[in-house]
């Protein structure tokens, strides 16, 4: 792994960002819109329901904030791929020295960037307009959003191998790809409600679960499980693996095929 | 044929075949390019160029044959290969939504360049560009973009350069300048090219040799004039038609003079 290498195919996606600042509109519009939905919709039950509910407020936030860790992240990767299919550029890049391992990296530097900046908008607002501080997850907060982050990085290493195999026709199912497993990562609601039962197990298999549920159990008992953190950092060492394994397979298939020029210049 | 090249071999294919769908583009194609020397791959749409290209470059795996450059196995040396090399088609660009300056700061980045920024410099005067450094890519015209991918393929300073067409789509005035340009560098640097074009002006004005590929296969190969002497006074560019519209024929006659030159 060359840094040299890395830091300059993010470079040029930094240029990018700086040359058109719209991009810029698209990383703050969404979660922003998000926000203020699941910010209104919380307060609206809560004016209208007596109970437990300041706490449930804190888990939707809380909760909507971390899954913009994973959404972005993924969308980081497959955007810096497809910024090279849509320029037309991703043969210059690939006929330069540049390693699997190097392109891959630059994507999911692009993708903690993209992160930094909604993560950031997003928690201000959400302390300006519902005085959720997502800050008073503490230190916490640092291993769920990298073990997030790696998540997103693995499910935008699966949407780019959709679109090296089905070419640009897979670009919206690309997009969709975090979305496919959102309702079993118990994002909003704990594993225990997620039925049919047997389910729960394929839920307890993706590594963001226990990073929700350790969310959850760090805002209402203030207590970080490191044994939630653990299972997250070890699934996602084998989701990374998995999803590294697929996206190389299917450029070596796209090279076999000769249809990795046939995309990247069409 | 032509004496034998002692220069060092840069690039070599050996029996390349590479089969889409049981058609053969590529038909055991076998070349030697050797140092400071340029070698034109004509032929008509669909000879099997560009597929020739891809696979010197790893980009497309042949189904058998072996490659080779400055002496080592691509496939195993793929990296070490492509940091000394450089390539531009007409069929690629460069982001068109960065400056022509960053664009190439990026890429004199990632291939080491030292001095990038006196570098680029020195590349957009040679290739008399120096005014369009801080325009928007993807608002060059043909011409001004073609000029701006030559600068990126010699970045490096390569000692192999592959272009594919580099001369497409370019009006008469400034293919000539393209040609002028490379063919200049060329000789400045001593780098081995590889460059694939159907027209006759790139290969009688750049190409030191050429390669007719015909359906995948070699069908001619030689000096641009020895390929018209051996045609009997015909053009360049009636060769090609020739080949183009009956490879066979051509074949046979080129067979025939094979035969004479070897007695
Ligand atoms: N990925 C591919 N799948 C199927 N056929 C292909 C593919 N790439 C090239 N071909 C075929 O291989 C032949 C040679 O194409 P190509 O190398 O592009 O020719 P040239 O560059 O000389 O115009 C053509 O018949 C083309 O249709
Ligand atoms: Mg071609």
């Amino acid at each position: 792994m060359n840094f040299r290498v890395v830091s300059a195919l993010i470079l040029r996606h930094l240029f990018l960002y700086i040359r058109s600042p719209m991009r810029l509109v698209e990383l703050i519009f969404w979660p922003v819109v998000e926000l203020l939905i699941w910010g209104y919709l919380t307060m609206f039950i809560q004016e209208n329901t007596t109970g437990d509910f300041p706490r449930i407020i804190t888990y939707l936030l809380g909760a909507m904030i971390l899954w913009d860790v994973i959404f972005r992240a993924q969308q980081g990767v497959a955007i810096s791929f497809l910024e090279d299919v849509w320029t037309r550029n991703l043969l210059n890049v690939f006929v330069a020295p540049v390693r699997t391992s190097e392109f891959l990296a630059a994507t999911f530097g692009v993708g903690l960037l993209r992160i930094l900046i909604t993560v950031a908008v997003l928690s201000m607002m959400a302390l300006a307009l519902y005085s959720f501080n997502v800050f008073k997850l503490g230190w916490t907060l640092l291993p769920f959003f990298m073990n997030l982050m790696v998540s997103g990085w693995a499910l935008g290493m699966i949407s780019t191998a959709l679109i090296l195999r089905w070419g640009q026709a897979a670009e919206s199912l690309a997009w969709a790809v975090p979305f496919f497993i959102q309702p079993l990562v118990a994002v909003f609601y704990p594993v225990s409600a997620i039925k049919p039962e047997w389910l729960q197990s394929v839920s307890l298999a993706l590594p963001p679960t226990h990073v929700f549920e350790g969310m959850r159990e760090v805002l209402s008992t203030g207590v970080f499980s490191w044994e939630k953190f653990g299972w997250a950092v070890g699934l996602n060492i084998v989701f990374m693996a998995i999803a590294g394994s697929i996206f190389a397979w299917m450029l070596t298939m796209t090279r076999k095929r000769g249809l990795l020029t046939k995309f990247a210049t069409q | 044929m032509s004496a034998p090249d002692s220069r060092e071999v840069i690039l070599e294919a050996r029996a390349l075949t590479r089969e889409f769908d049981g058609v053969k583009a590529l038909d055991a194609f076998s070349f030697k390019l050797h140092r400071g020397e340029v070698l034109g791959l004509l032929g008509a749409n669909g000879a099997g160029k560009t597929t020739a290209m891809n696979c010197l470059l790893g980009l497309t795996l042949p189904s058998s044959g072996g490659l080779y450059a400055f002496g080592l196995e691509l496939q195993k040396h793929r990296i070490e290969i492509l940091r000394r090399a450089n390539f531009s088609s007409a069929y690629t660009s460069l982001p068109g939504n960065l400056l022509v300056w960053q664009n190439l700061l990026v890429f004199a980045r990632i291939y080491g360049v030292r001095e990038p920024r006196k570098r680029i410099d020195e590349l957009l005067e040679m290739m008399e560009i120096s005014h369009l450094r801080k325009r928007v890519t993807g608002q060059l015209s043909a011409g001004e973009s073609t000029r701006v991918n030559l600068c990126k393929a010699f970045l490096n300073k390569p000692e192999l350069l592959m272009l594919d067409e580099p001369t497409a789509s370019l009006d008469p005035d400034i293919a000539d300048k393209v040609r002028k340009v490379v063919r200049r560098v060329q000789r400045d640097s001593n780098c081995a090219i590889l460059y694939t074009s159907h027209n006759m002006k790139d290969i009688e004005e750049v190409c030191d040799r050429v390669i007719f590929l015909h359906k995948g296969k070699i069908v001619m190969e030689g000096t641009p004039m020895e390929i018209v002497e051996r045609s009997e006074g015909a053009s360049l560019e009636d060769v090609f038609i020739k080949i183009a519209r009956d490879g066979e024929i051509v074949d046979a006659a080129a067979a025939k003079l094979a035969k004479e030159e070897s007695v």
